[in-house]
């Protein structure tokens, strides 16, 4: 029996985008995803400061969103963004991982709804959190 | 009734791309994504030109809706500190010997209309509402066919505190 973990984890790999940034897959259960991203200093976007730029936070927190809904058992490995919503908390601290945990909270036969949090080593206080809807596309029997 | 002499050409085109590459040649993330700017006067255009790094899904292939909407706030946020800085730029006043001081996102919501191909993508961004310490702004971005955006986005800033002044 393979790793649920390690497929989805092998699946991520093969995204470009993902790749480039440095994402994996840390965790996914049904409906769940965790995916962490380190400090890059290419990612940043205020040079004077070091903090990462919001697209490349944003980005993690699609990706999790994204993991979250194909991880869902009623979906199938295959999903896109119709929208989200990011709000920014806090400048994320340089030098910093960050992890993006994201949560399927509903389901209809066609729309996944997200929740997704954005914190880096201090998990106290997010960095960002986020909500959207993603495609969801049943398995055809 | 006379007024001054224009400015030679040359003269308030080196002006004016100064100080664009100074507000995007030193942000990293900028160019990470290869992200560049055509100016026409004031208008500005983002172009992000195609690169494998930027595919979501290699199946379709689509660009990541990541790349998509962070080529959004790229726009939004240099959009919004190049008509801040225009003014004084223009007037001479701008002190670009430091890093340029960037609004920071408050929030950030994207469209997604329909898959980015791969392809170049064109954005363009429309500041909404400009006060002295909140913005927002609209992007819209396109590929071949201007009138059919494939993603949109609102997102309001938190503009950076006037020179001389620390943030809060």
């Amino acid at each position: 029996m393979p790793d649920p973990l390690q497929l989805a984890r092998d699946f991520m790999q093969h995204l470009p985008y993902v790749r480039a940034l440095g994402m994996t897959l840390t965790q996914v259960a049904e409906g769940r995803a965790e995916v962490t991203m380190p400090y890059d200093p290419r990612l940043v976007g205020d040079p004077a400061s070091g903090v990462l730029h919001g697209g490349a936070i944003s980005a993690l927190m699609d990706s999790a969103s994204g993991a979250a809904v194909m991880s869902h058992p009623a979906a199938t490995m295959a999903t896109a963004t119709l929208d989200l919503r990011i709000d920014y908390m806090r400048p994320a601290t340089p030098g910093q991982r960050i992890i993006a945990r994201a949560e399927c909270y509903h389901v209809t036969r066609s729309i996944a709804f997200i929740r997704v949090t954005a914190t880096d080593e201090d998990e106290t206080r997010p960095v960002a959190t986020g909500t959207g809807a993603f495609t969801l596309e049943r398995p055809t029997s | 009734m006379t007024r001054p002499r224009p400015e030679p050409v040359h003269v308030v085109k080196s002006r004016r791309e100064a100080a664009l590459q100074w507000l995007t040649g030193g942000v990293p993330f900028v160019q990470f994504l290869g992200i560049q700017f055509d100016r026409r006067g004031d208008e500005l255009t983002a172009i992000l030109p195609f690169d494998e790094k930027l595919i979501g899904n290699p199946l379709l292939p689509a660009l990541h809706g990541g790349a998509t909407a962070a080529f959004l706030e790229v726009t939004g946020i240099i959009e919004l500190a190049w008509t801040t800085l225009w003014a004084d730029m223009e007037a001479g006043r701008a002190n670009m010997d430091r890093f340029p001081p960037m609004p920071k996102t408050i929030d950030f919501t994207v469209d997604f209309l329909r898959s980015g191909l791969p392809r170049d993508a064109y954005a363009r961004a429309r500041v909404n509402r400009s006060g002295r310490r909140y913005a927002s702004v609209q992007v819209e971005a396109w590929q071949d066919n201007r009138a059919r955006p494939f993603a949109m986005a609102t997102a309001h800033f938190l503009m950076p505190p006037p020179p001389g002044q620390t943030a809060e």
